[in-house]
């Protein structure tokens, strides 16, 4: 059994943005809000740090100001440590490293680092997951069979367009990955990769230094598909909740998810926490006269008047007469008095003046862009 | 080790029980009392600090210091998790000619006198942690440097009637203080004391030192040290606040002054981000409004989920209200759960408790008529109240009932 303190975590802080454009415009797809107060990695970070992992990396590549302002100095996380603790690993961190291409090129910049660290195993994950997930049986799992790579992966019913952008995986009985589909355009029940990998540490810097020399930058393509034949590759099932954001549409459906009691229980869990900045905001008020159905409402919201089936950030004033209905709307925005906003998103900072209707339908849900004053 | 001067350090004396509150205070200080939605009564003494510039806060504790220690932590919250500095907490302790509890305020400065002198600080800021306010006390210090005092004491105006409650002084226009009473029952003044003293160390140090022989004295700020300063006519300076300020020592005053973050009129801003409350935060996901939810009124902390009907109530974080329950003018401590058609008014819940189904707790005034019989139902911490039991008002429970 392997101590989970034998463990690196690395994070990559960058990756599927472009499935994503207009939320990761001005930030990284790890510091995308999410879930009314936290950012997308606090997800995959929250789990490692729960799964007994002490040391993370995380991986950028740009646009990541928003994202070191987060995670500061990790003591949310509980990862300001004297040894190993919580480390931001920007490009061209070392000599010869640069903009990198793929996964590939990335872990060479962090090469240095995934050295030092000197534990027996890495994880690595991306920023695009919602789930709450312990990393401990994946260690064990690859572990007791030998692997040299295991993905994890979960099963679900998705669409072409949807597949389109995901990494899928043939998984034999015994858990053997036999075939790996790099983004096929094909609908069904599947086996999707949660972009999640554990290697030896060992076999992780031979793999890296080996591309680096053959000019290879991706993990999917180089390693997964030409060296499945080469190496043992195994599939770990997730049987948790999980939704993995790869475009509007999802980031909408993920959100309204976990308002649902069961899925906020599993992914909240008590015991296990998903953690975040915090930001000392009191606690929302609500007004005379207001009414909240069905919604999640973070510290620091003023409610004046009406919200229903919604996610409020924090400090979002919602105005005497205003509605709000099946929308996300990103902290310190303000929907002025008897504006409406429906099937919509706003994200941070954004205010709704007087009397405005926004309407988009849930399908493809209107977004208003940073800042702005409608 | 050497310590880097530090023109100023705050003592916290919150080590005192808060019997007034009772079931409250039972297994906690009265500093640990949570109060507005997500705080506890220190934070604001020791956020007032942090704002004004004090990095070095030593907090007194004695009486059920577990929750507070706890709570305190290593500063982090507070950003007084400082190389230099910071917050230590300070509770008695053994030496070799004899152990002693803290025997009064000024006791429990003069026990710790070597702490102080470590830091070797111009002036002390000397706090209680009863109150909730928001100070500059930076300022304060400022005005006892300008006007060459040796003490000035911050002062609030109360209403005539009330003043006998209180630590009176009376003034001079230029301030100066040149009586002090300590609750007069004909005060002479309505200028109260909040308890907040700027010291010049070194003079506050050899009144400690001769008070602490004085074998007569009781060991106390407002019975000893000040009428001896005055008595040897020290510059005694009263610094003037007329901000928001309520003693939270009673259930009464707890109440109302829980019910203050409510009312849009009272001048105490907790959203204001040029001057912060800091707190120890729960790590739980936002709050849940469920569909059945009626919430009007009220403030509402991260980790509650509601399904009730919720009116002027502060509900702390990870509250849960079941279908059907009714919680009016009450405050419902951290995690307590209210079950399926309980009814709570104008009562204090306290931390994890578990109010049974179609209970009741409080009562309105207006439907009692002798008022002399009325008052703020009171669950004690960790108390399970069975379904349907009643609490009457006035109650004070802190067994389950």
């Amino acid at each position: 059994m392997a101590g989970m303190a034998n463990v690196l975590g690395l994070i990559f802080a960058n990756m599927h943005e472009q499935t994503l454009p207009e939320l990761t415009k001005a930030r990284a797809m790890a510091s995308v809000p999410f879930g009314s107060k936290y950012r997308l990695i606090d997800f995959p970070l929250s789990s490692m740090v729960n799964s007994g992992i002490t040391q993370v990396g995380i991986i950028t590549k740009q646009n990541y100001y928003s994202l070191m302002n987060h995670l500061g100095m990790g003591s949310e996380w509980d990862l300001a440590r004297k040894t190993g603790g919580l480390h931001i690993l920007p490009p061209y961190g070392r000599e010869g490293s640069g903009m990198y291409r793929g996964r590939m090129e990335a872990l060479s910049g962090a090469l240095e680092f995934i050295q030092e660290s000197n534990t027996e195993y890495v994880v690595m994950a991306d920023s695009n997951v919602i789930a709450n997930m312990d990393i401990k049986p994946i260690i064990d799992f690859h572990d007791k069979n030998g692997a040299d790579i295991t993905c994890v992966y979960g099963r679900g019913v998705y669409t072409a367009e949807r597949a389109a952008v995901q990494t899928v995986l043939c998984v034999n009985e015994d858990n053997t990955v036999y075939d790996v589909l790099a983004r096929p355009a094909m609908s069904g029940e599947m086996n999707v990769a949660l972009n999640i990998y554990v290697m030896r540490r060992r076999f992780l810097e031979d793999i890296i230094r080996e591309s680096l020399c053959r000019s290879l930058y991706s993990f999917e393509t180089d390693i997964l598909q030409h060296k499945l034949h080469d190496y043992k590759i195994m599939g770990y099932k997730y049987e948790g909740y999980f939704e993995i954001i790869d475009s509007m549409k999802t980031y909408y459906k993920a959100t309204m998810d976990i308002k649902n009691r069961d899925i906020c229980r599993e992914v909240f869990s008590l015991k296990k926490p998903i953690y975040t900045k915090v930001r000392d905001v009191a606690p929302a008020k609500y007004g005379i006269d207001c009414s909240v159905k069905d919604s999640l409402i973070a510290d620091g919201c003023i409610i004046e008047g009406t919200v229903e089936n919604s996610v409020l950030f924090r400090g979002v004033k919602v105005g005497k007469g205003a509605v709000i209905k099946n929308s996300i709307v990103m902290q310190g925005a303000v929907i002025e008095e008897k504006a409406s906003f429906i099937d919509a998103i706003a994200d941070k900072e954004v205010t709704i003046t007087k009397n405005r209707a926004i309407t988009g339908t849930i399908d493809y849900p209107v977004y208003i862009t940073k800042g702005a004053v409608v | 080790m050497n310590h880097i001067k530090k023109e100023c350090v705050a003592m916290l004396l919150a080590g005192g029980q808060g019997s007034r509150l009772y079931a409250l205070t039972q297994d906690m200080a009265k500093p640990a009392v949570p109060y507005g939605g997500k705080y506890r009564i220190i934070d604001f003494p020791l956020s007032n600090c942090v704002n004004s510039g004090i990095d070095t806060v030593g907090v007194l504790t004695q009486y059920q210091p577990m929750v507070l220690n706890e709570y305190i932590g290593n500063g982090q919250p507070w950003g007084l998790n400082r190389a230099h500095g910071g917050v230590h907490v300070l509770p008695p302790y053994e030496t070799a000619s004899g152990k002693s509890w803290y025997s009064g305020t000024a006791n429990a400065i003069y026990q710790n006198i070597s702490f102080v002198d470590r830091y070797n600080p111009e002036y002390v800021v000397i706090l209680s942690g009863d109150h909730i306010y928001k100070m500059n006390y930076g300022k304060m210090v400022d005005f006892h440097k300008q006007t060459e005092a040796d003490a000035t004491i911050a002062v609030l105006e109360v209403p005539w009637e009330e003043a006998s409650r209180f630590g009176i002084m009376s003034a001079n226009a230029d301030g100066s203080i040149y009586e002090f009473a300590e609750k007069p029952k004909e005060p002479k003044s309505n200028l109260a004391s909040m308890g907040i003293y700027v010291f010049t160390w070194s003079k506050l140090r050899k009144y400690l030192i001769d008070n602490e022989n004085d074998t007569d004295a009781t060991k106390d700020f407002g019975k000893n040290i000040i009428p001896s300063m005055l008595d040897n006519k020290e510059k005694m300076m009263a610094y003037h606040f007329d901000g928001y300020w309520k003693d939270v020592g009673t259930i009464d005053s707890l109440w109302e002054a829980n019910m203050d973050v409510l009312d849009p009129k009272v001048p105490l801003d907790l959203l204001d981000d040029s001057w912060k409350i800091y707190s120890r935060n729960p790590v739980m996901p936002p709050h849940y409004a469920g569909a059945s939810s009626r919430i009007e009124n009220s403030m509402i902390a991260e980790g509650c989920e509601i399904n009730g009907m919720i009116d002027f109530s502060v509900l702390f974080a990870g509250v849960t209200v079941e279908e059907g329950a009714i919680v009016r003018d009450s405050i419902i401590m951290p995690n307590s759960v209210i079950k399926k058609g309980a009814v709570i008014e104008y009562a204090i819940v306290g931390e994890d408790c578990v109010i049974g189904e179609g209970a009741h707790i409080g009562e309105r005034p207006e439907l009692i008529e002798d008022k002399s019989q009325w008052g703020v139902a009171v669950i004690g911490h960790h108390v399970n109240v069975s379904d349907k039991a009643v609490a009457p008002p006035k109650a004070m429970i802190s067994k389950d009932i």
